[in-house]
């Protein structure tokens, strides 16, 4: 038999034909993604007019009428309101929030000691900062620093009244710098009350556990309104007489608690998804109760739920805005009360501050959930065997 | 349980608490150094924030006349804006020291919620507004059956509107907010054909309207809504200290006594004024009250007296142009009348 | 962290104390008494303070006179009616809006949803920015939107929009005829009830036939046929009693036929868009969460496109869908409180201008907790028993 007598095989892979023109390029990817059958083609239509339905009106309101600066209302009206525009002219009155940023920012908080939050927010970004970045060394330090040292030396500077700093009481303070500090206090504070919560929820103490759970769901159960209505209206009853708190210390008692009920049950989460081997080994090694907690369980189930953490962080961001309601000034409590201002009522005013106030807190929450997506991937790896 | 736990150890770890006790609220307010004042949350010419944050308005000004006769100092005092639910809480709870927020005086405010009223520092009605230009036509507020009436929750400005559409057999929907500003932008924003509220308010909403000029208020006046500060109840001191702070004002205006001219008038030799002023030589009237005797010339230098802060702040010397009408000294046919201070 | 401190003050081992029973006897004794004693002190304190200040308690307010009126009352309700009433009232209304909003959030998001998963790049792209638009900005927000937005865009009363069917809409909400009954009018709500009844019946045989022969039968449509045909065959019969109350322009508003006001036109499409984008998110999770094993696996068995989405991928997505939706669900019940801010007479509103006239803050506060957390746990019960038809039957 001779070697080469069997059919012709090929020693070498065929190269990779190139895909057939219909299926590269533009018209390929126009084709598949946008006119794929009928009903794609009607999709297609139908998005098409609604993106320029939309989107013309929208540029044109936001930034090409719009109105950037100006003294008062005169440049956001029009002559038969008593202003400089055209009649007709509809456009953002952006020179509104121009004007009043300062209150948006800080609300009444006097001027000359605005140094003050600004400087609290520059510390917090830095703390901040390194504390998201897996890479950076030293997270312990770093948490403890953001959590614990900061909100401590936050508190002196904002509040002022030592090291010859004036105090500025907490019904000045106002916008943004509300917003920001009772969302992030109030979740400071919930953190180890929901740990703590959390474990009571699985404990094998009947009454604990009973405790934790009428707790927990109680407050899901009913809207952060009436928390906040029962710390508005109420604690000042439960207390004995002559003590009695500040309005922005009730807020954040009742922002605190009720960020606690839901942050027990997202740390719960992570609490059941560690294998029961780890709570057993760790019996197995003569641990106590909390060593096993504490040096096993938690940190581990912490780190799986970041994700949670943060969606309750940006909830919470969110939900300060209701403390309008009990008339306190966050962000959108300040830029609804500069509505009623006589200098600059326009017809263009409230939707120019809904939106600046709008955007403001979709940036915050934005970038927090996307910082949340990131690290549940990074962590959905790490556990992935 | 552990929340309160916690909010104890907060206030008191924070130095948040401010303590004020019912027993003697002078003491304590001399004690921390300030009045705290209770306010509205922003009703032009009674109490609104200015543009950098300081309070303006008759009901500010009241509270400031009274830190004067306190302190004789009028910047000593600091200011809470209150919702329309949160203002007898506050009160109550001791969280503020007087309340001067627009707030009608009626006897079961004065009794079941346990509020000491202290005078009429303006004697308000409720009326309605309307928007002439869409409804030509409508010149009085019992033309209104059917309308869609724009009112804010939690005030005897809602009970008085039921009770008038009831009284007149008319029918109406009522457009219920929380807030002023709300009511302000829906019945500008032509949710409702008809606003009502205290005729003070409206003249006040009626500048912040896209409009002005389109805008009536009608003439009936459907209620009595006597405007005054309160305090708690259960402390005379305190209340007195606050009624003859009103008193004060409204004596000055009588005896023409000004903000530019009281340094001139204590050397006056009339005893009413040397009475009024505290340069009587052996008077007392000032410290019998647990004050300087001096406090009206403190008052007065510091906000002038009831006609220069009602003219200042809503009157002709304000946007809103309000006229004195029943306000005025009842030497000039008003029903302001102050008690002698003798 | 915290508990590593704790851990120092753990007492030494080798006595009885470090029995657990023991121990967790000692714990439980010790919180209960600190529970007590704090509720102790709080009512203690509460009724001092009643008493100092001269507030009144007890719930005898509820048999007053109201004395102020509500926009929206789904029940008969004048200012003469009692505090109770009025709360019944916001009840009411609290669970119209929530009821309207979930239905409405489970469409809009259900379908963005679906369309974040579409072929189409464009469809896929806008319902993206919707959701992460909507996703990450607070509900009071959008209801101040909605709210604002709604009264900008319609015309005031006297220039309003006609509609068909003799309905309009304007700045005052949107009117549409109202159904009158007449005599017999009961004949056609009995027939309904028969025909969703033989639906049922017929639903039921048609699956016993396909088990025991495979034999499939129209189900869909007989139920259509049923559920249409049967009422309309009883109001024929019946002699057409129905007739309708057209709205009508009058001095300052349309009167007459049936009133959607604003408020609960802004409050419920500010609800349903804000929850639907969550819902949508949920959607999606569900749906991919489906293996794309099961639905080659449908195809090799031969089912088409359409069969494959409804037997196969959905029912197994709306296993992971249902725990979260039914979270959501609660959310936009809990949301609706938000109707204070544009004035739609919920619970929380009316609640508190009844606590406001009264003046008595622990009761009010107290009764609106009640009410939230019962309707809390009906929904979270009823979303139970939804979940527990729709779990893995594993065998």
């Amino acid at each position: 038999m001779q070697e080469h007598d069997m059919s012709w095989v090929r020693t070498e892979m065929a190269l990779a034909q190139p895909a057939p023109a219909r299926e590269r390029g533009a018209y390929a990817w126009v084709r598949k993604n946008l006119i794929g059958s009928v009903g794609d083609i009607i999709l297609t239509v139908v998005g098409i007019a609604i993106v320029l339905w939309v989107l013309p009106q929208v540029v044109n309101w936001a930034f090409i009428n719009a109105v950037w600066t100006g003294p008062d209302r005169t440049v956001c009206t029009t002559a038969a309101q008593g202003g400089i525009q055209p009649d007709g002219w509809t456009g953002a009155c952006w020179a509104f929030v121009n004007a009043k940023f300062g209150q948006f920012m800080f609300g009444t908080y006097p001027i000359e000691e605005r140094w003050r939050p600004i400087l609290v927010a520059i510390l917090f970004v830095a703390l901040l900062v390194p504390m998201l970045i897996p890479r950076v060394p030293r997270k312990g330090l770093n948490a403890l620093l953001l959590f614990v040292a900061l909100p401590v030396v936050a508190f002196f500077l904002l509040v002022g009244g030592v090291f010859g700093l004036p105090h500025v009481e907490t019904p000045r303070w106002g916008g943004l710098l509300v917003t920001l500090s009772l969302s992030f206090v109030g979740i400071a504070v919930s953190l180890p009350m929901g740990i703590l919560l959390a474990l009571g929820r699985r404990s094998k103490m009947p009454i604990i556990k009973w405790l934790c759970i009428v707790f927990i769901e109680t407050v899901r159960g009913i809207p952060l309104i009436t928390v906040l209505f029962f710390a508005s209206v109420m604690l000042p009853l439960f207390l004995p007489e002559g003590v009695s708190f500040d309005k922005y210390l009730r807020a954040l008692i009742g922002v605190s608690l009720f960020a606690a009920a839901y942050m027990a049950e997202v740390i719960r989460g992570g609490l059941q998804a560690i294998p029961k081997g780890q709570y057993e080994g760790a019996d197995s090694l003569g641990l106590g109760y909390w060593q096993k907690m504490g040096l096993i369980v938690l940190p581990q189930a912490l780190k799986l739920v970041i994700p949670g953490i943060v969606n309750t962080f940006i909830g919470m961001l969110k939900d300060t805005s209701l403390v309008l309601i009990i008339s306190m000034f966050d962000l959108l409590g300040v830029v609804k009360q500069n509505f009623a201002d006589p200098n600059w009522a326009t017809p263009q005013t409230p939707k120019s501050g809904l939106i600046f106030a709008a955007f403001v807190f979709w940036l915050f929450c934005f970038a927090m959930s996307r910082y949340s997506m990131y690290t549940e991937r990074r962590l959905d790896t790490g556990y992935r065997r | 349980m552990k929340h309160i736990a916690l909010g104890i150890l907060g206030a008191a770890a924070l130095g948040f608490t401010a303590s004020a006790a019912s027993a003697g609220t002078l003491d304590t307010v001399k004690q921390k150094g300030f009045i705290q004042c209770g306010v509205s949350t922003g009703l032009a010419g009674f109490s609104a924030p200015d543009d950098k944050g300081d309070w303006k308005g008759i009901d500010a000004d009241f509270c400031r006349a009274v830190a004067a006769a306190v302190f004789g100092d009028a910047t000593k005092v600091k200011f809470t804006p209150l919702s329309a639910k949160e203002r007898f809480t506050a009160l109550q709870s001791g969280e503020i020291d007087i309340l001067s927020r627009n707030t009608t005086w009626t006897s079961n405010r004065d009794s079941a919620l346990g509020l000491d009223f202290v005078g009429v520092t303006y004697y308000d009605g409720q009326g309605f507004m309307i928007n002439a230009k869409k409804l030509p036509g409508v010149n009085s507020a019992l033309q209104l059956s059917g309308a869609a009436v724009c009112v804010q929750s939690g005030t005897t400005t809602e009970l008085n509107l039921a009770d008038y559409f009831k009284k007149n057999k008319m029918e109406y929907n009522p457009v219920v907010f929380e807030k002023l500003e709300e009511v302000n932008a829906a019945y500008d924003a032509g949710r409702c054909d008809a606003y009502t509220t205290d005729q003070s308010g409206l003249y006040g909403i009626r500048l912040t309207l896209s409009s002005p000029a389109d805008h009536v208020v009608l003439p009936e006046i459907i209620s009595k809504e006597p405007l005054g500060p309160a305090v708690r109840q259960g402390d005379d001191q305190w209340a007195h200290i606050a009624r003859w702070t009103y008193f004060a004002l409204l004596n000055a205006e009588e005896a023409g006594v000004t903000q530019a001219n009281v340094d001139e008038m204590k050397t006056s030799t009339d005893p009413n004024i040397q009475r009024l002023l505290g340069t009587e030589p052996d008077g007392k009237y000032g410290a019998d009250l647990g004050l300087s005797n001096d406090f009206v010339v403190n008052i007065v230098k510091a906000v002038g007296n009831y006609g220069e802060m009602f003219e200042r702040n809503v009157g002709s010397g304000s946007p809103l142009k309000i006229a004195r009408g029943i306000n005025a000294l009842w030497t000039k046919g008003g029903l302001q009348y102050g008690p002698p201070i003798r | 962290m915290a508990s590593q401190e704790i851990l120092r003050e753990e007492p030494s081992r080798g006595s009885f104390i470090n029995d657990p029973r023991i121990r967790s006897l000692f714990f439980q004794t010790l919180v209960v008494i600190l529970l007590f004693s704090s509720i102790w002190w709080i009512v203690h304190n509460v009724i001092e303070n009643l008493q100092r200040l001269h507030i009144a308690s007890g719930f005898g307010f509820l048999k007053s006179r109201a004395g102020f009126d509500i926009s929206d009352t789904p029940i008969a309700y004048t200012s003469d009616s009692t505090y109770f009433r009025a709360l019944v009232v916001g009840l009411l209304n609290t669970i119209i809006v929530a009821v309207a909003g979930i239905v409405l959030a489970t469409v809009v998001g259900f379908t963005i949803g679906i369309g974040r998963l579409s072929q189409n790049w464009l469809i896929r792209k806008i319902c993206t920015v919707y959701v992460e638009i909507f996703r990450n900005i607070p509900p009071l927000l959008v209801i101040f939107f909605w709210y604002s937005g709604v009264l900008a865009v319609l015309p005031a009363p006297r220039e309003s929009i006609h509609l068909p069917f003799g309905s309009f809409l304007n700045q005052r909400g949107f009117y549409l005829p109202r159904v009158v009954w007449g005599d017999g009018s009961w004949l056609i709500g009995v027939a309904l009830l028969l025909a969703i009844a033989m639906a049922w019946f017929v639903a039921h045989r048609a699956r016993l036939r396909q088990k025991a022969t495979g034999q499939q039968f129209p189900v869909f449509w007989t139920s259509v046929a049923l559920i249409v045909g049967l009422p309309v065959l009883a109001f024929l019969l019946s002699g057409m009693p129905l007739t309708f109350d057209f709205p009508k322009q009058s001095t300052f508003n349309l009167t007459g036929g049936f009133w959607v006001k604003p408020e609960f036109l802004s409050l419920l499409l500010a609800l349903s868009f804000y929850t639907a984008a969550f819902i949508a998110e949920i959607v999606r999770a569900g749906i991919r969460g489906v293996s794309r094993g099961q639905s080659e696996a449908a195809g090799a068995l031969g089912l088409r496109s359409g069969p494959i989405l409804r037997l196969v991928v959905i029912p197994q997505a709306m296993r992971i869908v249902i725990p979260p939706l039914t979270s959501q669900y609660l959310n936009l019940t809990k949301n609706s409180s938000l109707a204070i801010a544009i004035g739609y007479p919920d619970l929380t509103a009316t609640a508190g201008t009844v606590l406001n006239q009264t003046g008595q803050a622990v009761e009010g506060v107290f009764i609106m907790m009640i009410a939230y957390l019962v309707l809390s746990l009906v929904t979270s019960f009823v979303m139970n028993i939804v979940n527990a038809r729709m779990a893995l039957v594993e065998r």
